[in-house]
């Protein structure tokens, strides 16, 4: 690319990309609001418990925050591997 | 008891300084009493842009802390006769600021006759970002078509909806206003910059008005007039606009399109 070219190069529309990134991450920090700051930490302590016994991946162990009519309720998920017969 | 406005953003540099001077001047005009307070404590501003720095004898923390009366402290405008500016410290630290002390001064303004209390928030969601919206009735939180700006202003409308005395009393939400600042309609439609649409569904809420970017803000604050006194400027007359849909005229939204208009049909009009 010439100096000219550098110099008459117009910005990118990069509007769509800004939209679409911001759709995603406000979906996501909306889906977290509010729930306590240790939600990550027990995750990772629960999993090291579970890993005691059970050999499961990092990302078995789901929580989630959820709300409804005034309860908050904890929701706790673990998946576990297949069992091997014998 | 007072309307509280709190204008808020997370974000800094987006125009909180600016709009909240425009808006309590706007208020003024249209007849209320108003009172305008700068919680940036540390960094104090809106003097500035308020035009009344020299004449800043005690401030916010002189008052919460009963060093001046608030009649002592609330600065009242050359302009208009119902419009004060109450500065913040420039020496104190923020925790001079409470919730208490901020509660005194709101409820001294009430009681005071001020129908308006508008709140300038600092950036941040710190101590001093939560003071500014704890006592709300009303939020305007600005919003710059830019991704970090569009990001901290949700995490600020989650703030509102939970967060300020309205919310935890259970006495219905603080009404939420999006103001959408430095808005280039000439950039939004090279796809360049978020639009008004975008930032609407974004967000899931409309916006109550729209001011461009423009040259006029800097000379206003250059001269300590806020922009809204600018007729002239585009940037004030969409202020004007605000400030009439805050007092629930209907007003529709201006400059968001490309000036199409040539040479002679802008000296002739048209
Ligand atoms: N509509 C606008 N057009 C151009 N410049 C603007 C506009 N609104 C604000 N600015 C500029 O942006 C900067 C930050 O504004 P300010 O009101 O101090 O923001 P904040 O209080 O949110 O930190 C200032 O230099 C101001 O002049
Ligand atoms: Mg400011």
């Amino acid at each position: 690319m010439g100096i000219l070219d550098f110099l008459k190069r117009k910005p990118e529309a990069t509007a769509g990309v800004a939209k679409e990134r911001l759709r995603i991450i406000v979906a996501q920090e909306r889906s977290t609001r509010g729930a306590p700051d240790y939600l990550p930490l027990l995750r990772n302590e629960l999993l090291e418990v579970i890993r005691k016994y059970v050999n499961v991946d990092v990302d078995a162990v789901n929580i989630s925050l959820d709300r409804d009519s005034g309860h908050e309720v904890l929701e706790l998920s673990v998946a576990l591997p297949e069992h091997k017969p014998g | 008891m007072a309307e509280i406005i709190v204008v808020t953003s997370g974000k800094g540099g987006v125009g909180k300084t600016t709009s909240s001077a425009s808006l309590a001047v706007g208020l003024a005009q249209a007849g209320k009493k108003v009172a305008v307070i700068d919680f940036d404590v540390g960094l104090r501003n809106l003097d500035l842009i308020m035009g009344c720095e020299r004449r800043v004898v005690y401030d916010f923390i002189n008052v919460v802390q009963g060093e001046a009366s608030l009649k002592q402290a609330l600065i009242k405008d050359k302009r208009y006769d119902s419009l004060y500016v109450l500065a913040a410290s420039q020496t104190r630290d923020k925790d001079a600021l409470t919730q208490e002390g901020v509660e005194k001064v709101l409820d001294g303004l009430g009681t005071e006759g001020f129908e308006y209390v508008v709140c300038d928030s600092p950036a941040g969601i710190e101590k001093g970002a939560h003071l500014a919206m704890y006592f709300a009735d009303h939020a305007v939180v600005v919003v710059n078509p830019e991704v970090s700006s569009v990001r901290d202003s949700d995490r600020i409308l989650g703030l509102l909806a939970s967060k300020t005395r309205r919310a935890e009393r259970g006495e219905g939400p603080i009404t939420q206003h999006l103001l959408l600042t430095r808005y280039n309609p000439t950039r939004v439609e090279a796809g360049e910059m978020l639009s008004v649409k975008d930032v609407e569904e974004i967000l899931g809420i409309k916006v109550v008005g729209v001011i461009p970017e423009s040259e006029n803000v800097l000379a206003a604050s250059n001269a300590g007039v806020p922009v809204i006194l600018d007729e002239n400027s585009f940037a004030g007359q969409a202020y004007t606009d605000v400030v009439s849909r805050l007092l629930g005229q209907e007003r529709p939204l201006r400059f968001i399109e490309v000036q199409k208009k040539g040479f002679l049909k802008r000296v002739f009009g048209g």
